[in-house]
């Protein structure tokens, strides 16, 4: 099974209330994946400043000093926002170098977002209690997507939760299950992909982070994505400026998307939609299979 | 004859059931559905149930008696292995409607998702706008009905059921027969002769659904038959359609 939700708010209407909204949404797909969950928030961010959300999972880490010796090292002001085990870093600097000074000084630690606009958090266990654990319902923002897990391919950790990261304010959930997912691992890390786990969706992550890297569009990735993944899968992808469905060409795994004049919100059933605010009026559709669909903010 | 107000709102989907199953007569009105699950499964009396909302996975499944009509949306297996009696989705339906179902009547005046009426066993089941892909895949009995178009691979691997589609079929299953416009026929489907008992059962259907549409509008499509054994030469089941008789 697994449980999908994506809320991505066109209007300034119910940006103070992304949170509580997306909290609501997951909610209903809890009963889809009790065994973790995790989301990822946009919000419009500030210039200059790139951020990571990164994860000491089993120990305390000083957050305090790694940020004092990052800050030295990249000679850039680094502000930072502990949340139980994880922590966003504000870094008024060069963001692709703090990523990767944190690779290579900050054992154990992992970057689970990086870029202008997102944060990410997830973490085993009920999803509800994943929700409130890291204040899900008081975030604010312009879109969010979310996952609720029930595992079938690898063990139930924080890493092998769901969202993934996939580049830059880029990251993936996945619904349904990769059956070639062991030799594109392969090929991905002869392409100088790296991965930390057993997972099938962490593969299809590092496909879209190599296809981006490569300078494709999130379109030609997809669509490049339909050919080279085999097996079931619902994809929501968030992206700097939105989010993107995708649904294999069977399309076994659910989705339904709604609209109205101020908000799309995808899910895997429609329960998590019925709580939205203007949902009477909405116009609802379920995803054709094979199909890309993406919402963004207008540029 | 009186009606009876639940509101999933207060009430629990179990509470709504077991107040189905214990009634005899009458008609039960459900409020606030918000898209739960297996609601009115299992109706085995002459009652009417009006669903005011869309619905989740598996409403009217296992339907018996009676009238279940739902003012909204149905998500994946609406009156899944139905019976008999009626069933009646004002909105449009997503994966799976209908599926195993061995009598009764499944109506949905907007479009079916993907895999409408797989493996239906005798169950009529009419279609007022599109439905998806491998729709009656490994259909045995009954008729499916579409007043829209049917997607990818309808009827593949059909055994006796008919299938009436007004609009076009993306493409037709192996094992099915087609004319109109169907995207394309599954394999062993082919489209078949609408002859005078056809028509007189589906201008039934039509007016049994409420459904306004001239029966002579309709293309019939049915088994090829040439999956019922194996034949080697029948390997390439696309190949086997291809050269159907009708």
């Amino acid at each position: 099974m697994c449980g999908i939700v994506g809320l991505f708010l066109k209007t300034e209407k119910h940006r103070p209330e992304l949170g509580r909204l997306t909290a609501m949404m997951l909610h209903e797909m809890r009963e889809r994946g009790m065994d973790s969950a995790g989301f990822a928030v946009y919000d419009q961010g500030e210039p200059g400043v790139d951020r990571m959300t990164l994860l000491a999972e089993g120990f305390d880490p000083d957050w305090s000093a790694t940020a004092t010796a990052l800050s030295t090292a990249l000679d850039a002001e680094v502000a930072v926002r502990p949340l139980e085990d994880h922590a966003v870093f504000e870094i008024h600097g060069d963001g692709r170098a703090a990523r990767q000074w944190i690779i290579d000084n900050a054992p154990g630690v992992d970057v689970l977002s990086y870029g202008r606009q997102i944060e990410l958090f997830k973490a085993v266990g009920d999803p509800d209690l994943v929700a409130s654990r890291y204040d899900l319902a008081s975030r604010t923002g312009t879109h969010a997507i979310a996952h609720t897990r029930m595992a079938t391919e690898s063990a139930v950790t924080t890493n092998g939760s769901h969202p993934f990261v996939t580049g830059a304010d880029t990251c993936l959930v996945h619904n349904g299950s990769l059956s070639n997912h062991n030799q594109l691992r392969l090929q991905l890390e002869r392409e100088g992909e790296s991965f930390q786990t057993e997972n099938d969706s962490e593969v299809a992550a590092g496909y879209l982070s190599w296809r981006l890297r490569e300078g494709d569009t999130i379109d030609d990735a997809l669509t490049r994505a339909l050919v080279d993944l085999d097996g079931f899968y619902t994809f929501a992808i968030g992206i700097e400026s939105g989010f993107a469905v995708l649904r294999d060409p069977i399309a076994c795994k659910p989705a339904v998307v709604a609209e109205t004049d101020h908000w799309v919100a995808m899910s895997s059933e429609y329960r998590a939609i019925a709580q939205l605010p203007g949902v009477e009026d909405a116009e609802l559709f379920e995803p054709v299979p094979a199909t890309i669909y993406s919402w963004s903010l207008a540029a | 004859m009186s009606t009876t107000t639940i509101d999933l709102a207060s009430s629990t989907i179990r509470q709504l059931n077991q107040t189905l199953h214990d009634a005899s007569a009458g008609t039960f009105q459900v409020l606030n559905p918000k898209g739960a699950h297996a609601a009115a499964v299992g109706i085995d009396a002459d009652i009417t149930v009006e669903i005011m909302g869309s619905v989740g996975y598996y409403c009217a499944g296992m339907h018996q008696q009676g009238t279940v009509r739902i003012d909204g949306n149905a998500s994946a297996g609406l009156a899944e292995n139905i019976m008999s009696g009626r069933v009646h989705l004002a909105g449009s339906a997503t994966m799976s409607a209908g599926a195993t179902g061995h009598g009764g009547l499944v109506i949905i005046e907007g479009d079916a998702g993907a895999r409408c009426g797989i493996s239906m066993k005798g169950v009529d089941i009419v279609v007022g706008g599109n439905v998806g892909h491998m729709s009656a895949f490994m259909a045995q009995a009954g008729n499916l009905v579409v007043l829209g178009d049917a997607a990818e691979d309808l009827g593949d691997s059909l055994y006796e059921a008919k299938l009436f589609v007004r609009g076009s079929v993306a493409s037709l299953g192996s094992d099915c027969v087609v004319r109109g416009s169907v995207a394309s026929l599954g394999s062993d489907c082919v489209e078949k002769e609408m002859r005078p008992e056809h028509v007189a059962t589906l201008t039934e259907l039509l007016a049994a659904a409420g459904m306004d549409a001239d029966p002579a509008d309709f293309t019939r499509y049915g088994s090829a038959r040439k999956l019922y054994n194996f034949h080697i030469d029948d390997i390439d089941a696309e190949v086997a359609a291809a050269g159907a008789d009708t």
